[in-house]
């Protein structure tokens, strides 16, 4: 019954989404008040569909929670042996129930908007939740026809098969939820952008009421993505937080273009320029999300991410793609012509250092972009190959160096019209910390070219990020300008990360005896016991090692190896002691046949820096969030009581004639 | 400047960017991608020593041993017929690789004509194989090798 009413509510939105695209669409053509009925219907509409998606959403988390294996995906997918919290995560760690999550994002997103979203003209607004219903509309058909997540079994199975012991991990929670946040809800900066591009209203004033909802996508976005990595980090077991996975690359592709995106619109909304480009990445930046979701879902790939292979869905979503993407970009083609000219600017201004951002962004979206497809575009030529870092490393680094450095100068500029002259002190000094940081990291060991470069920028970034707050009152500062400085800090902190492991990083394997100790960097660590231990629905050999760092206190860890039974399945349980200066990473092998255990071992300085930087990053887009919302909420108060003010005064004047 | 100019500037840089972009990347795949190899491949046409390739196969059944040291591992990968390359991989193996299951090896050939492996990737559980596993025994790999071109340069 209850994935009766789950499938039901489904249906239900779906229809509700062709309602939403219909009102919408005609209220844009009416003009006249004869749509007032049409246009009244679509905020209702979309807002309904949301709800609906959520009940929908609702119901498949139940049937997870009671696992019933009548459903034919939690057959396939769950066991009433697992802790509760995983049962319900596991509603998203499959095929089915993440498109239903996504789904559910996406109309949610599209509920938000119409229940929120007052500033843009009604019409643009209209437009605006059209194009978000005709989303909707193409994934519900995805779900209903070729990924029913609510399918029953003919007769129900004693147990079910279980989930993936990788994504049995606290990670799995919320890492997938909190990057379709970001990656679907970038859904609202597309249809923004049609929405304008329909009703040729593409102004500062768009520009004010889309930001907002990019950076919101975009914290999300940022988040799941350091909690992603983190995740690899450590419950993969490899040592590594990066790895070009194509998976990993779906989710930077957008975050790029919503970087790209963010800054751009923020041209838009205070000088009136770029108001083509501002456009052009809505469409692209929502482009990559879908793009990302046909990598990931059609199982051309093979990925820990890719849970199926169906070619039926593969192509459902392709020609999806194809609608939206091609259909976006159609209608920028036709209209981009009729885009006004926007205001001009010097090059040496803040513009055109956003400018310059900008294209550095795309150009690496572009590197990731064709790595990653690559591989699909020799295989069709009977060539099997892998890209890795040797070409995402070097090559993404020649674009991303001269972005960090105009990153380090462009908020110190004015608008229009800047000199560098007048910034010389703080480019001297910016220039002085990369350089002694260069010579300094130089003299420290034998660091190769890319890390040190890193090394450097980081340093010159760090403090370049503080300069625009530097001699202001710093309660004036605003919310959103302390955001940009968080934001850009975060960067600096994450790319010391980076560039300190791929420098600094030790590694040491080892087989050892019982007893015996083994040295990695500053640690030694000692091999105690290896003892066997039984968990809810695995058992696991778990050693107990003493690492102490220069001789000081031993701290004790446990690495594990983990034998799942349902389904048998066998996963490295790493264990990390973090101390201000890096982190220490061991893994527990195999009993080579003399007894003795092999043990992997890592000592990365700084690396926690990494997903910090990250943290820091999504904190940034928090502040300025917190900003723009404050002001917008301001405008509108003071909207409202002149509005009082002039009705009363009306009512003062009309009294005396009574 | 007019505002026409400006944004016609505006357009060739982007697109410059991007092409270059593009044709840097068409040029560092070419020479960085790493290619899959079968066993007869690799004894057929071999890659250049050191370069970074994948070689793709079973593990000889018997040929698994261990080294003194306790962490390298030392095997043969077999293809079609009887060509075989020996690889030595130091590291913990993954979960699932034993003698007799398909392996994928990462890393390069030695000028001794052994393989050196950096990684080594194995069937995880039945709803993750690399990819150039998918399924296959012994005759198909056989068949795969067949069909298998290797190398665009």
């Amino acid at each position: 019954m209850i994935a009766e009413i789950g499938l039901a509510a489904l249906w239900l939105a779906a229809a509700l989404s062709v309602l939403q695209m219909l009102c919408g669409a005609l209220s844009v053509r009416a003009r006249g008040a004869g749509g007032a009925v049409l246009t009244n219907l679509t905020r209702p509409a979309a807002v309904l569909q949301g709800a609906l998606a959520a009940v929908a959403f609702a119901m498949l988390l139940w049937v997870f929670a009671i696992t019933d294996l009548s459903v034919k995906l939690v057959a396939a997918n769950s066991h009433a042996a697992k802790p509760m919290i995983f049962k319900l995560a596991g509603a998203w760690g499959n095929h089915e129930g993440s498109m239903l999550l996504w789904v559910t994002v996406l109309s949610g997103a599209g509920a938000l908007i119409a229940a929120v979203e007052r500033r843009l003209p009604e019409r643009t607004m209209q437009a605006t939740l059209a194009a978000q219903g005709f989303v909707a509309l193409g994934f519900y058909a995805f779900l209903i026809f070729s990924s029913n997540p609510f399918e029953r079994l003919p007769t129900p199975v004693a147990e079910g098969m279980g989930l993936n012991p990788l994504l049995q991990d606290i990670g799995l929670a919320f890492h997938p939820p909190t990057l379709y946040l970001g990656y679907v809800g970038l859904s609202v900066a597309f249809s923004f952008a049609v929405g304008a591009l329909v009703t040729r209203q593409v102004t500062p004033e768009f520009a004010r009421a889309m930001r907002p909802w990019v950076l919101g996508a975009w914290v999300f976005l940022t988040l799941g993505i350091t909690a992603g990595s983190y995740w690899a980090y450590y419950e993969l077991g490899w040592g590594g937080w990066w790895f070009w996975d194509p998976v990993e690359n779906a989710s930077l592709m957008p975050w790029l273009a919503a970087t790209a995106l963010l800054h751009s619109a923020s041209v838009l909304a205070s000088r009136d320029a770029l108001r083509a480009w501002t456009i052009m990445l809505g469409v692209v930046a929502f482009s990559m999300s879908m793009v990302g979701t046909f990598l990931v879902r059609s199982g051309i790939l093979t990925s820990v991410h890719a849970f199926a292979v169906d070619p039926e869905r593969g192509s459902f979503i392709l020609a999806l793609l194809a609608i939206y993407i091609g259909g976006a970009l159609a209608l920028f083609a036709v209209r981009a012509g009729t885009v006004a000219e926007g205001e001009r600017f010097a090059v040496t201004s803040r513009e055109g250092a956003l400018v310059f951002n900008n294209v550095m962004l795309s150009a690496i979206l572009a590197i990731v972009l064709l790595g990653t497809l690559y591989p699909l575009l020799t295989e069709a030529f009977d060539v099997r190959v892998s890209v890795g870092p040797p070409y995402f490393n070097p090559v993404g680094a020649i674009f991303f160096v001269p972005m960090l450095l105009v990153m380090a100068v462009g908020p110190l500029l004015r608008w229009r019209r800047d000199s560098l002259a007048r910034v010389g002190r703080e480019m001297a000094l910016v220039g002085a910390i990369v350089l002694a940081a260069l010579i300094l990291a130089s003299i420290l060991g034998e660091v190769p070219l890319l890390p040190l470069i890193g090394l450097a920028l980081a340093g010159g970034l760090a403090v370049a990020s503080l300069l625009p707050v530097r001699g202001r009152s710093l309660q004036r500062v605003p919310m959103a300008t302390w955001g940009m400085v968080a934001a850009h800090f975060g960067v600096a902190v994450a790319l010391f990360g980076m560039a300190s492991e791929s420098a600094f990083s030790k590694e040491r394997l080892a087989a050892v005896a019982m007893g015996q100790s083994v040295a990695v960097g500053p640690w030694s660590i000692r091999l105690e016991r290896v003892e066997p231990v039984a968990g809810p629905n695995w058992t696991a050999l778990r050693a107990t090692l003493l690492a102490s760092y220069r001789g000081g206190e031993p701290i004790e860890l446990a690495p594990a190896a983990r034998d799942f039974w349902s389904p048998p399945q066998q996963t490295t349980e790493s264990a990390l002691a973090t101390r201000w200066n890096g982190q220490l990473y061991t893994v527990i092998g195999e009993q080579a046949d003399d007894g003795r255990w092999q043990l992997r071992l890592w000592w990365k300085p700084f690396v926690p820096l990494i997903w910090l930087g990250g943290g820091i990053i999504a904190l940034g887009g928090v502040l300025a969030l917190i900003g723009r919302v404050r002001t917008d909420l301001r405008r509108r108060s003071v909207l409202r009581r002149s509005a009082t003010r002039r009705s009363d005064r009306a009512a003062l004047t009309a009294e005396p004639a009574e | 400047m007019k505002a026409k100019h400006q944004r016609l500037t505006l357009i060739v840089i982007a697109l410059v960017a991007l092409v270059a972009a593009g044709l840097l990347a068409a040029w560092a795949l070419r020479n960085q991608a790493s290619y899959f190899y079968l066993p007869e491949q690799m004894r057929a046409a071999p890659p250049a020593v050191g370069q970074a390739v994948r070689l793709g196969g079973m593990v000889a059944p018997g040929s698994l041993k261990t080294m003194a040291d306790g962490v390298t591992i030392a095997f043969t990968v077999t293809g079609k017929g009887d060509a075989a390359v020996p690889v030595r991989y130091s590291g913990i193996v993954p979960d699932l690789f034993k003698e007799g299951s398909g392996v994928v090896a990462e890393g390069s050939l030695q000028a001794d004509g052994s393989f050196r492996a950096d990684n080594l990737l194995a069937k995880h559980d039945e709803n993750y194989v690399p990819r150039e596993l998918e399924g296959m025994t012994q005759a198909q790999a056989a068949e795969v090798a067949e069909k298998t071109t290797v190398g665009l340069r």
